[in-house]
């Protein structure tokens, strides 16, 4: 998937759990991409953090980085 | 089955368990305090002769037909209006009565056409039906003197005429399209003699008539009558079935000759709709007979080549071959399917099992997704599961109703006349949505408040009503403290009474006065019984999902759920959408809404599968079609769905069908997609299949085979076929069998089985052993998640912004006469109210394009640009545009784009910022598509041995 959409997506589900706690706004992005983002997805956006993660939000780069957890 | 007509008790059926006990020629019943004497009598057996009374509609007592004597009473009281009463003795047949009968009778038949054996009513009169029963035998009054006879017909509207020569000004007619639609559009014109059923135009189709049907049903005579009959004749058989249409998910009659529909009637048995329908179910059928049916399976290598008729036989091995070569060649995860919520259940349930079980992945999607995949989320997370809360007959102890982002006059037809009943009883409506809908004003409907917000800021407006609730202190908390997570309430409470939400701040966003927002909160919040409809306007949005959270929060904050007249209700666009998400057609959830990554979940699939499932989620739509961009997702085998028209970023989606090499379309017509397909399987409609519908009450329906598969293959057999070739060996003889997979696999449908829908009509889900007859009403004493969960709603704006290049917002929707992507309803005589998509632009932004009504415009987005007509119009706010997607000649998804909910994925079809101006023609793309819609759609001449 083109990377400028799936940093678009992720950052947008961050931004929906940003009001909760820092820990549980994590989780729960974490949470939301396991369960609705398939494998491939998740990898790529995996890799884009390794890569830098230009762009991410900072919770949507900490939430992508634990994928691998 | 044998024709017989519904039966008719002459007024309405009344409820009250206060009961009554009468003798009517000499034997007693019981009945609700209320009934009439002719509906007692009806109870009994005994038919009193009517003419101007049908249950539909309340007595009017003007034929003088149905009198009748009581023992102690003066006169003759007409039956119809006479409530009958503890103790009354009633006689209905004596031989003053039948003298009086008779005379009226007589008076009546004087100015009537006596040419019953040629009219196409003959045998289907009540009329002639009365004539007979009161013995009628000759008319001493001659036919010289002033008559009728002789009146037009009025021909105009494509499905039914308009005959007044044979009219007898009972105002049945009048009476349906007041109290059972809701319209007013008939009226009695003129007094005496000289009285006459008007429209108040020059004839029926100019009028405000919506053609639902309701005055053919209710007209004694055939004064009213199908053109369907006319040219057929009279049906001689009944097959009960469920409308393919909307998700309201109407019963009706298929009323036949052998396998020939001769017309749709609306059933009373049909729990969604009670005997009423719309233009669609009613009347658009005829698009099952269409000569654009492809009957036969095709096949090609490019799809620059013509199409190939194949047998069923070469076509599902082929489609299985190239399947397998795909997967071998770029992996099992390279193709997927879509399912359809034009579709049974059980074909759905096929699709999904073929897709997990056969191709062996999660990359089955729905087209829910582009729809109501945000209600799915939103609800679960709130109330724990994926559904609306009521039926639709709650709406009738509303006595608020906030309707967002929906326009059920239009799209939810039937649904919308329970609703203006309501109205007219006094409920009072706030309206939230863009457009000035109709119901926001209409013959004895006016909304309390038009909350005109912006497109793009629902949750804005959401957030500051809850602020008020939560400021005012206007939250029910005893119902909170009682039925909801404590400490996800008081983070709710304090986030929304943060004075960011407030009216007066978001009013920024929204452009709709604090004051009326501070007035529909005190509204909502402080009836006895206040309900939330809503629709695609609130889902198909970057934060649709937040929205339906929204409203849940506003739910729950108010105590307005878990009984009659409450609730958070999604009106479902197409007729199984609900079915659709139940029967696990998500890439990440099996049937009944249970993630696949739950062990013991898949396990018991597993079990009776004898397949290993995959735990991980599969793709989405949209994700497909990305994928398919990169190169690595190959086959799609798209079931009654055409993306190519419906999806969003039309170029887009066609680059993705264009890069795959293996596009299996399922469908009734070569569709927009089939243009990119390589494999088509002809589908069949509603009335050539057994299955059942799924409505937006969560109320499952049979369909019922009407006529035979035109291909040979019900679409259930058509997967199987698909199935089998992929060496799956599933074996079902019925859909029925299917149904009771479904059942075994799925805690809400385990007490669902075609003998149980038989038996009670249709169940509403969750059905099981603790409610054997279903659930009218979710969340009665708990949620079903236990504690009802209160999220946080922060308003984030769309990235979607206007500017100078694109300074307008384009908004989508629906109209009354034409159905998603017209693929059925733009092949009837609908299209003689709606043949091609219009824009409505407001009258300030059309001066300054120098735009007028019928002026071919241009409307173009960053994703690209479509031409078509423009009507100027109050409707739609300055600043916003308006248009429908139901032709494919406009295609207006070439202009949305692909932002989309947060959560889901759902499209946010709602908020594109557009420019308009003056076009002298198509857009280029209309050009090109032209051009493909040819190049693309070649069909090879048939092989003599095939």
């Amino acid at each position: 998937m083109e990377t400028t959409k799936l940093v678009h997506m992720v950052n947008q589900i961050a931004l929906a759990f940003r009001l909760q706690p820092k820990d549980e706004a994590v989780s729960q992005t974490v949470e939301h991409l396991r369960a609705f983002w398939s494998p491939q997805m998740r990898q790529e956006l995996l890799a884009y953090v390794a890569s830098g993660g230009a762009g991410l939000e900072p919770l949507a780069k900490e939430a992508a980085a634990k994928l691998s957890a | 089955m044998s024709f017989s007509k519904d039966f008719d008790q002459g007024t309405p059926v009344v409820s009250n368990p206060e009961r009554v006990t009468v003798t009517i020629d000499g034997r007693s019943i019981s009945v609700p305090k209320g009934t009439s004497v002719m509906a007692a009598a009806a109870q009994l057996g005994t038919s009193i002769p009517k003419l101007c009374a049908t249950d539909m509609v309340k007595a009017f007592g003007s034929c003088r037909l149905c009198l009748v004597e009581i023992d102690g009473r003066r006169g003759t009281p007409a039956s119809c209006t006479t409530p009958a009463e503890e103790g009354m003795v009633v006689h209905t047949q004596t031989d003053r009565l039948q003298k009086l009968r008779r005379g009226v009778m007589e008076l009546y038949i004087s100015d009537h056409p006596l040419d019953c054996l040629t009219c196409s009513a003959n045998g289907d009169c009540e009329l002639q039906d009365m004539a007979g029963a009161v013995g009628l035998r000759d008319v001493r009054y001659g036919h010289d003197g002033q008559q009728h006879r002789t009146e037009p017909k009025d021909e105009s509207n494509p499905y039914f005429t308009f005959d007044s020569s044979k009219c007898i000004v009972c105002s049945r007619c009048v009476r349906a399209c007041e109290e059972v639609q809701g319209t007013f559009a008939l009226t009695i014109e003129g007094r005496g003699f000289g009285s006459k059923v008007a429209t108040g135009a020059k004839d029926f189709l100019s009028s405000e008539c919506v053609s639902c049907g309701a005055c053919v049903q209710a007209c004694p005579t055939a004064t009213l009558n199908e053109k369907s009959v006319i040219q057929l004749g009279t049906p001689t058989g009944v097959v009960e079935t469920t409308c393919a249409y909307c998700g309201v998910g109407c019963g009706f009659r298929a009323e036949t000759q052998g396998d020939r529909v001769v017309r749709m009637v609306p059933s009373k048995r049909g729990k969604a709709n009670e005997g009423h329908s719309c233009v669609k179910g009613r009347f658009a059928w005829g698009y099952a007979n269409h000569q654009d049916r492809v009957t036969k399976p095709m096949i090609r290598a490019r799809i620059t080549d013509p199409w190939r008729e194949v047998t069923w036989a070469e076509a599902f091995t082929h489609t299985a071959n190239e399947l397998q070569r795909l997967q071998a060649k770029y992996g099992k995860d390279s193709i997927g399917g879509i399912t359809s919520s034009r579709c049974t259940n059980e074909e759905v349930f096929l699709v999904q099992k073929l897709v997990r079980g056969g191709f062996g992945n999660n990359n089955v999607d729905t087209c829910a997704r582009v729809c109501h995949s945000p209600t799915g989320y939103g609800l679960k997370q709130t109330f724990g599961t994926s559904a609306g809360t009521q039926d639709f007959k709650s709406v009738a102890k509303a006595d608020v109703v906030l309707v967002i982002g929906a326009n059920p006059t239009d799209a939810h037809p039937v649904f919308a006349s329970r609703l203006k009943r309501r109205l007219r009883e006094g409920a009072k409506l706030i309206v939230a949505d863009p457009r000035r809908i109709d119901l926001v004003r209409s013959p004895h409907i006016e909304a309390a408040h038009h909350l005109a917000l912006m497109p793009g800021t629902n949750v804005a407006l959401i957030n500051a009503l809850a602020h008020v609730i939560v400021t005012e202190g206007l939250v029910k908390t005893d119902a909170v403290k009682e039925r909801c997570e404590p400490a996800d309430f008081e983070s709710w409470a304090r986030f929304i009474a943060n004075p960011i939400n407030s009216p007066e701040q978001m009013e920024q966003h929204t452009g709709v006065p604090a004051s009326e927002v501070r007035a529909a909160a005190r509204l909502y919040a402080t009836a006895n019984n206040a309900a939330i409809y809503y629709g695609l306007g609130v889902t198909e949005h970057s934060q649709g999902s937040t929205m339906v959270m929204g409203m849940a929060n506003l739910a729950m904050a108010t105590g307005n759920l878990g009984r009659d007249g409450v609730g958070v209700n999604p009106l479902r666009g197409q007729n199984n959408v609900q079915g659709s998400c139940d029967m696990g057609s998500f890439p990440h959830e099996l049937a009944g809404y249970r993630h696949v990554s739950d062990d013991a979940t898949r396990e018991l699939f597993e079990g009776l599968w004898g397949v290993s499932l995959s735990s991980e989620p599969g793709l989405r739509i949209p994700n497909m079609l990305d994928e398919a961009v990169e190169g690595r997702f190959k086959g799609l085998y798209v079931q009654g769905e055409d993306i190519a028209q419906s999806d969003p970023n039309t170029q887009h989606v066609v680059k993705g069908l264009e890069a795959m090499e293996c596009v299996i379309v399922h469908d009734l017509f070569l569709n927009e997609t089939a243009k990119y397909a390589h494999v088509f399987f002809p589908g069949s409609s509603f009335l050539e299949k057994d299955g059942t519908f799924t409505n937006a009450e969560r109320r499952i329906s049979r369909v019922r085979q009407v006529m035979r598969p035109l291909t040979g293959l019900a679409d259930w057999e058509v997967t199987l076929g698909l199935a089998n070739a992929l060496g799956m060996n599933l074996k079902y003889s019925h859909p029925s069998e299917v149904m009771d997979e479904i059942a075994r696999l799925t805690p809400t449908f385990a007490g669902v089985s075609y003998a149980k829908l038989d038996q009670l009509g249709s169940v509403q889900w969750p059905c099981n052993e603790k409610a054997p007859t279903g659930t009218p009403i979710m969340h009665v004493d708990r949620f079903v998640r236990g504690k009802g969960r209160f999220m946080l709603t922060e308003f984030i704006p769309t990235e979607e912004r206007t500017g100078p290049k694109f300074p307008l917002l384009l908004t989508t929707g629906r109209i009354l006469s034409q159905y998603n992507v017209g693929a059925q309803t733009a092949r009837t005589a609908n299209v003689a109210w709606h043949d091609e998509d219009v824009l409505e632009v407001h009258p300030f932004d059309a001066e300054n394009r120098g735009v007028k009504t019928g002026d071919l415009v241009s409307l173009e987005s960053r994703a690209g640009e479509t031409t078509l007509r423009a009507v100027v119009t109050e409707r739609v706010q300055p600043g916003v545009v308006y248009t429908t997607f139901h032709h494919a000649k406009t295609n207006a998804n070439v202009v949305t784009t692909e932002f989309s909910d947060w959560a889901t994925n759902c499209p946010e079809y709602k908020v594109t910022a557009v420019q308009v101006s003056r076009a002298a023609g198509p857009s280029a793309f209309q050009k090109e598509d032209r051009r493909r819609d040819v190049a693309l759609r070649q069909v090879e001449a048939p092989h003599a041995t095939r």
